[in-house]
C-alpha cells in the first residue's frame, strides 16, 4: 500500500471510529445505565466487557457515553479556541507593532499561569460545572496556535505578491480576505484538530479534581475520579478500561491531524 | 591517453524520490545520464546556470545526498569504483569538497577549531598555516562563522582542503557573493590547486571566469552535461565550440553580443526522452528525439553530445 | 551591555504580566458565584443571617471589591497574602509548608525527565525513520498522549496495590506526627509521585528534541562535516550536542508550567500533600486567599523560569553574546 492510500485510509479509519463513539453514546439511553445491585462490581466478562461498578452498571457503556461527552466538549471548545488563535494571530501578523505587541502579551499572559491553575480558576469563578470547564477549556487554549498563524502571517506578508498588492493600493483589509485567510485557514484546520487531545485531556484532568462537570453527569473525570475511591480494593477495571478509552481517543484525534497534515503540507510534516 | 582520470563519472543519474500535497508521490530526475572526467593537474569548470542541479552534482560524488536521492551510474575514483564504503573512506582525505557558503559552517563553534580536523598540535598548525596562506589573521580563528565577512568564510572553507592531503577538489560556486578582486584572488587558490599536482572540479555559473581559470570547461544544462571542451576554444571563437548551447553560450557572452539564448531550461518535472536541448535549438531534426551519440574528441578528454558530433 | 538592556526589558515584561495576572485572578476569584461562607462552614450546614454577617464582616466581604482589591494587594506587597480558612494558618506560612513537599517532587522530576528526554530525543533525531526510533517516537507519542493522573493511578495499582512496593498515600506513614517524619520516610513516599510526574513529561521534551536534532542532522554543517570524513559519533560529539543544547536548556525552562500543573495531578492521586493538593483543596472548599496565594507563587514559577530561558538563550548563543560582525 502505498503512502497516500495509507493516508487517507487512515484519515478515514480515525474518523470512523471517533463519529461511532460520539453517536454511540449520545444515543445510549439513560435506562441503559439503570443501576442493578445484582451485579455490582463484576470483572469484566463477555456479558460487560469493561465490567461493572458499585451501583452495577456497564462499564463501557459509562465510558462511551462519557467519552462522547468529552468529544463534544473537546470539539466545541476547539472550534472556540481555533476561532481566537486565528483572529488574534492574524490581526498581531497584520496590523500595527502596537497590537502585535499587545497580542504577544496577552500570550504570554495566558501561558503564565499554569494550565490546570488557570482553568482551575476560571471554573471557580464560573461556579464550577459545565459552564465552567466549557469555557476555561475553550478560552485557554488558543495561544500556540496564535503563535503559530502569527509567524505565517508575518512570513507572508512579506512575500513580493502581497507587497505588489499593497503597493497597488489595496487595503489591508481585502489582502487580509483574499490573501492571508485562505492562506492561514488550512494550518488553522489542522491546529483545531491538534488542539482537540489537549482539550479533551484538560477537560477529563479538571473534572478528575473536581472542578469539572458535575458528579451526576457521565464524563470520562467522573468515572475516573469515582474509580480512585475503589482503587485499594482491587477493582482495577474501574480505572483502566475509561482510562484506555481516552487514550485511545486522544491518540485517535492525534493520528487524525498529523495525517491531514501531511496531505496538506508534506513538505514539513514530520515523515 | 594512458593516464586514468582522477575521477570519471559515466551516465550518473539522480532521482528524487517525492511526495506533492496530497502525498502523490513523484519523482524528480535531477541529473541524467552526465559523463565528466577530472584529471591530475587540470581545473575542470562545470558550467550551467543557477539552480540546474550542480551542486547535487558533487553531493553526489561525495555520497551526501538526501535518503531519498536514487543515484545510477558509474563514478569512478583512480579508476575504482566509488561505492558506498569506500567514499566513506576518501571523503575529507583524498576527496575534498568545498561548499559555497557560510552555512556550512557550524555556527556554533569557532572558526578555528572546526577547520582543524582533530584536536591536536599538529592539526592546529595546519589549520594555522592555511588560515596564513589565505590571508586570515590569528585573531580570525577565534571567531564565530556570523563575525565572518563572506570573502572570509570563503577562505575557511577553502583552507579545510589543506587539512589533509586530497587529489581532488570539487568546488561549488565559489564565487558568488565576492566582489571581482577577491573572486580572482579565490580562483588563483584553485588554480595553484592544480598546479601542485591535484584535480580540481570547480562549479560554477560563470562562464567568464571558467573561461580564464580552467583548463576545460563542461557544459552543464538540464541536469546533464552537453560538452566538455577547452577552455580556450571559448576564446578562438564560435567555430570551436560544437553543441548548439555551447556556442548560444559564447554567443551570449558580453564582448560577443550578448545574443540572448530564448526559451527556458527544462524543469526537472519535464524530461523527455531524446536530446534535452531540443525545444530551444534552431538545428533539431527529427531524428533528435531519439538516442544521441557521444562524440569524443581532442585524444578523448572532450567529447559532445550531440547527433552533429564535432564535425561541424 | 545588550544582554543587559535584554534582561532588564525581560524583567520589566515580567513585573508587569505578574501585576496583570494578580489583578486577572482577583476578579476572577471574587466574581465566583460560589458562597465562600457556605464553602467555608461547609455544605448542607446551615447558617444564620447574624453569623453569616460576622464572618463576611470579618473576611472584609462587604467592602466594594476595588476597596478589597486595594487592601489585598497592599498587604500583598509586604508579603502578607492573608489567612487561609482551610488551614488557619497566614497562607504565607502554608505555602511555605507544601512548597517543600512539592519541590522535592518537582525538582527531581523535571532533572529526570530533562535528562531521559534529551537523550532519548538525541537518539531518535539521528537515527531518525529507523526501527530505534520509531519504537521510542511511539512511546513517546502514547504517553504524552495519556493524562498524567491515569498514569499514577496505574503506578499506584501495580506497584503499591499489587506489589506493594510503595505507600498508597500520603507522604508520612499515618499515625507518625509531621515533625518526626525521617528524610528516608519522606523520600519513600515522593518515589512513585516522581516517576509518574517524570514519566509524563519526559516524552513531550524527547520529542521536541528529535525535531531538532532532525533539522540540525539536515543542516548544510553536518552534510559538510559528513563531506570531510567526519564520523557519526564525531559528528554527534562535536556538532550535534552543541546546537541542540541550548534550545533544549531553553525549552527545559519554559516547561516548568507544565510540570507544575502536572504535579497537581500526581499529588491527587498519590494524596501527597503538597501545593497542589492545597491548591485543589482551595478551589474546592473556597478558600480564596489560599488559591490566590498559589496561584501567584506558580506565575512567579513559570516567569522565572521563562526569564531564565531567555537569559540563558542569549548567555549560551554566541550570535547574541558577541554581536557585531568582525570586518578585515
Amino acid at each position: 500500500m502505498n503512502r497516500r492510500r495509507k493516508t487517507i485510509f487512515l484519515i478515514c479509519f480515525t474518523i470512523l471510529i471517533i463519529f461511532a463513539v460520539f453517536v454511540g453514546g449520545a444515543i445510549i439511553p439513560e435506562t441503559a445505565l439503570k443501576a442493578d445491585f445484582a451485579v455490582k462490581n463484576t470483572a469484566p466478562s463477555l456479558n460487560h466487557i469493561f465490567g461493572t461498578d458499585w451501583m452495577g452498571r456497564d462499564m463501557f457503556l459509562r465510558t462511551i457515553k462519557g467519552m462522547s461527552t468529552s468529544i463534544m466538549i473537546g470539539m466545541a471548545s476547539s472550534i472556540i479556541s481555533v476561532i481566537i488563535a486565528v483572529l488574534l494571530g492574524t490581526l498581531a501578523g497584520t496590523l500595527s507593532k502596537y497590537t502585535d505587541n499587545v497580542v504577544c502579551w496577552l500570550i504570554d499572559f495566558v501561558m503564565g499561569i499554569p494550565h490546570i491553575v488557570l482553568l482551575m480558576l476560571i471554573s471557580f469563578a464560573l461556579g464550577r460545572g459545565f459552564k465552567g470547564v466549557f469555557i476555561g477549556i475553550a478560552i485557554t487554549h488558543w495561544t500556540s496556535l496564535a503563535r503559530i498563524v502569527r509567524g505565517e502571517v508575518i512570513q507572508i506578508k512579506n512575500e513580493q505578491y502581497i507587497k505588489i498588492s499593497r503597493k497597488m493600493g489595496k487595503s489591508s483589509f481585502y489582502i487580509m480576505k483574499n490573501h492571508i485567510i485562505p492562506f492561514v485557514f488550512p494550518q488553522a484546520i489542522v491546529g483545531g484538530i491538534l488542539l482537540f487531545p489537549h482539550a479533551i485531556l484538560h477537560e477529563a484532568s479538571i473534572t478528575f479534581l473536581g472542578f469539572g462537570l458535575s458528579p451526576e453527569s457521565p464524563a470520562i473525570g467522573i468515572i475516573l475520579s469515582e474509580s480512585m475511591k475503589y482503587i485499594l480494593t482491587g477493582y482495577w477495571w474501574l480505572a483502566f478500561f475509561p482510562g484506555l478509552m481516552l487514550v485511545i481517543i486522544v491518540i485517535l484525534f492525534d493520528i487524525l491531524g498529523e495525517n491531514i497534515k501531511s496531505l496538506i503540507d508534506p513538505y514539513t510534516s514530520q515523515e | 591517453m594512458n593516464n586514468i582520470p582522477e575521477i570519471e563519472i559515466r551516465n550518473l543519474s539522480v532521482t528524487f524520490n517525492m511526495y506533492d500535497r496530497g502525498l502523490r508521490q513523484k519523482n524528480i530526475k535531477v541529473i541524467s545520464n552526465l559523463c565528466l572526467k577530472a584529471e591530475k593537474g587540470e581545473v575542470l569548470a562545470v558550467v550551467g546556470s543557477s539552480g540546474s542541479g550542480k551542486s547535487l552534482l558533487a553531493h553526489a560524488i561525495m555520497g551526501i545526498l538526501p535518503k531519498n536521492a536514487v543515484v545510477t551510474g558509474s563514478m569512478k575514483y583512480k579508476g575504482l569504483d566509488i561505492t558506498e564504503k569506500r567514499i566513506k573512506d576518501i571523503r575529507g582525505k583524498e576527496i575534498c569538497l568545498i561548499p559555497q557558503s557560510v552555512s556550512y559552517l557550524d555556527p556554533l563553534m569557532k572558526v578555528g577549531n572546526q577547520v582543524m580536523i582533530k584536536n591536536n598540535k599538529s592539526c592546529f598548525e595546519k589549520m594555522r598555516k592555511a588560515f596564513r596562506r589565505y590571508d586570515l589573521c590569528e585573531n580570525s580563528e577565534k571567531l564565530y562563522p556570523f563575525q565572518y565577512s563572506g570573502g572570509m568564510a570563503r577562505r575557511a572553507l577553502i583552507s579545510t582542503a589543506e587539512q589533509t592531503e586530497p587529489s581532488v577538489i570539487i568546488a561549488d560556486e565559489p564565487t558568488p557573493g565576492l566582489d571581482r578582486k577577491m573572486a580572482y584572488r579565490t580562483l588563483k587558490y584553485f588554480r595553484d590547486f592544480a598546479d601542485r599536482g591535484k584535480a580540481v572540479i570547480m562549479i560554477t555559473h560563470d562562464i567568464d571566469i571558467a573561461v580564464e581559470y580552467a583548463d576545460k570547461i563542461s557544459v552543464f544544462y538540464g541536469g546533464t552535461t552537453l560538452e566538455t571542451t577547452r577552455a580556450e576554444n571559448f576564446i578562438k571563437g564560435e567555430k570551436y565550440l560544437y553543441h548548439p548551447y555551447t556556442k548560444a553560450l559564447y554567443n551570449a557572452l558580453p564582448q560577443n553580443g550578448f545574443k540572448a539564448v530564448k526559451g527556458f531550461q527544462p524543469s526537472p518535472y519535464e524530461v523527455s526522452e531524446g536530446c534535452i536541448y531540443f525545444d530551444r535549438c534552431d538545428k533539431r531534426q527529427e531524428k533528435c528525439r531519439g538516442n544521441i551519440p557521444v562524440s569524443v574528441f581532442d585524444n578523448g578528454s572532450c567529447f559532445v553530445r550531440c547527433i552533429y558530433g564535432h564535425s561541424v | 551591555m545588550m544582554t543587559i538592556k535584554y534582561i532588564i526589558k525581560n524583567l520589566i515584561r515580567m513585573i508587569t504580566l505578574l501585576v496583570a495576572v494578580t489583578i486577572f485572578s482577583f476578579i476572577l476569584v471574587t466574581s465566583s458565584p460560589i458562597d465562600p461562607v457556605q464553602s467555608y462552614v461547609g455544605a448542607g450546614v446551615a447558617v444564620t443571617p447574624e453569623q453569616r454577617e460576622e464572618i463576611a464582616e470579618h473576611w472584609g466581604l462587604n467592602d466594594k471589591p476595588i476597596e478589597r482589591f486595594e487592601n489585598w494587594f497592599e498587604n500583598i506587597i509586604k508579603g502578607d497574602m492573608g489567612t487561609s480558612l482551610i488551614y488557619r494558618k497566614p497562607v504565607s506560612e502554608v505555602i511555605g509548608e507544601k512548597f517543600q513537599s512539592s519541590m522535592i517532587l518537582m525538582i527531581t522530576s523535571w532533572i529526570i525527565s530533562g535528562i531521559l528526554g534529551f537523550v532519548l530525543g538525541i537518539i531518535m533525531g539521528v537515527f531518525k525513520g529507523s526501527f530505534v526510533d520509531r519504537i521510542i517516537k511511539t512511546i513517546c507519542l502514547v504517553i504524552s498522549s495519556t493524562p498524567t493522573f491515569w498514569i499514577g493511578m496505574m503506578f499506584l495499582m501495580i506497584f503499591s496495590v499489587n506489589l506493594g512496593w510503595f505507600p498508597t498515600g500520603f507522604s508520612v506513614p499515618v499515625g507518625v506526627s509531621a515533625d518526626s517524619v525521617t528524610i528516608g520516610q519522606k523520600i519513600y513516599h515522593a518515589i512513585l509521585p516522581a516517576i509518574t510526574l517524570s514519566f509524563s513529561s519526559f516524552s513531550n521534551i524527547a520529542l521536541h528534541t528529535r525535531i531538532k536534532i532532525t533539522e540540525i542532522m539536515e543542516s548544510d554543517y553536518v552534510l559538510f562535516a559528513k563531506a570531510r570524513g567526519e564520523k557519526l559519533i564525531d559528528i554527534i560529539k562535536r556538532h550535534v550536542l552543541r546546537n541542540a543544547l541550548i534550545p533544549a536548556v531553553t525549552l527545559q525552562f519554559a516547561s516548568i508550567s507544565e510540570i507544575f500543573g502536572g504535579s497537581i495531578l500526581a499529588e491527587q492521586v498519590f494524596s501527597y500533600p503538597g501545593m497542589g493538593q492545597a491548591a485543589v483543596d482551595a478551589g474546592l472548599r473556597g478558600d480564596i486567599a489560599l488559591l490566590l496565594g498559589i496561584t501567584i507563587i506558580s506565575s512567579i514559577f513559570v516567569f522565572v523560569g521563562n526569564i531564565i530561558a531567555n537569559i540563558l538563550y542569549t548567555v549560551l548563543n554566541p550570535k547574541i553574546r558577541e554581536g557585531g560582525v568582525y570586518s578585515e
